[in-house]
């Protein structure tokens, strides 16, 4: 659905680009190419990554770590959240099954928000695009922010 | 010229690692490789789009549209225009690297490219409605209310941090003239 109106979007885009000025329709589209390929590598490296994430870290594994509430145990749910980089039609669903599974809300949140907020396993293509200082501080504020966060869904959520 | 090969190194050490898994445990290996696929796939699905839409903004979108909309001056209307565009993408952060990167270089404020990489990474529209889905509304509902606050905090607090050092936006490579 959202694929769909990306594509009509950059067609329609390209449409009128085209219509207005061929010459910088051109240039755009060079430039989109250009930055695809820059990032390519990267990407690549990435999937590659998330697929032996998903072979080697089997749901059981993950799962184990939910039972505990302590703060310690939420401080590994949240290591691993921080870590893992999964895609939300995988982590969602993951999710869920963990709070079927008997997981807490505060567990299960701290894992949803480390996992979107901060990325260590991008941080790499974070820092070409931004530099150090950037991506470190990003992900650190992030970090806070998602640990605090995570507990006070589980006080709004019963 | 950092060599171009050095770039693939994760991607060759990932292969290798595939490889190796596919030689000892052939199940797990083979998984491996069919969800790289299977993610391959769906990323091809939104990434020349959105690289396209990328071009486009960065050669038809003035400077001063930027600037006046989401710069140094843009007070709230800059961090309204940041979520609002962020909620309506598609695909994971690292899709939006490099839409963020070519806002910060046309003069989008750093607190905004923070808070517009935020939103992209957390409560983006299609996000929330598989969260809805399957942690059920209330979960994603009370996600969001405290998410937003939380996103528009860390863009100034990562702007005051960042004030004052060597321009973090200033990059190695240039990535989409390069």
């Amino acid at each position: 659905m959202f694929n769909i109106i990306l594509f009509v979007s950059a067609a329609i885009g390209l449409i009128i680009s085209n219509q207005k000025d061929k010459v910088k329709t051109k240039q755009a589209l060079k430039k989109a190419v250009n930055s695809f390929i820059n990032l390519l590598p990267s990407l690549l490296g990435i999937i590659g990554l998330i697929g032996l994430m998903l072979a080697l870290v089997p749901r059981e594994l993950i799962a184990g770590f939910f039972g505990d509430n302590s703060p310690a145990g939420i401080a590994v749910i949240s290591a691993i959240g921080s870590i893992t980089l999964l895609p939300a039609f995988v982590a969602f669903p993951l999710a869920s099954s963990f709070l079927d599974a008997g997981a807490s809300i505060v567990a299960v949140a701290c894992f949803i928000t480390t996992l979107l907020m901060v990325g260590v396993i991008t941080a790499p293509m974070e820092i070409e695009y931004f530099g150090k200082r950037f991506t470190l501080w990003r992900n650190l504020s992030a970090l806070v922010l998602a640990v605090i966060i995570g507990p006070l869904i589980g006080v709004m959520v019963r | 010229m950092k060599s171009k090969i050095k770039k693939y190194n994760l991607f060759f050490l990932v292969v290798l690692v595939d490889l190796i898994l596919w030689f000892y445990w052939p199940d797990k290996g083979t998984t491996a490789v069919i969800s790289t696929g299977d993610y391959l796939v769906e990323m091809l699905l939104f990434i020349p789009p959105i690289f396209i839409l990328i071009g486009l903004l960065d050669v038809w979108v003035p400077r001063e549209i930027v600037e006046k909309n989401v710069g140094p001056e843009s007070g709230v209307k800059g961090v309204v225009i940041s979520i609002l565009v962020a909620t309506a993408a598609a695909g994971p952060l690292y899709a939006g690297f490099p839409v963020a990167y070519t806002l910060m270089k046309k003069g989008c404020r750093m607190a905004n490219v923070v808070i517009f990489l935020g939103t992209w990474a957390t409560i983006k529209v299609p996000m929330l409605m598989m969260e809805i889905k399957f942690l059920g509304m209330e979960f994603a509902a009370a996600r969001l209310l405290l998410t937003l606050p939380a996103i528009i905090l860390s863009g100034y607090l990562v702007e005051r941090l960042l004030a004052g050092a060597e321009k973090a936006g200033e990059p190695k490579a240039n990535k989409l003239t390069g």
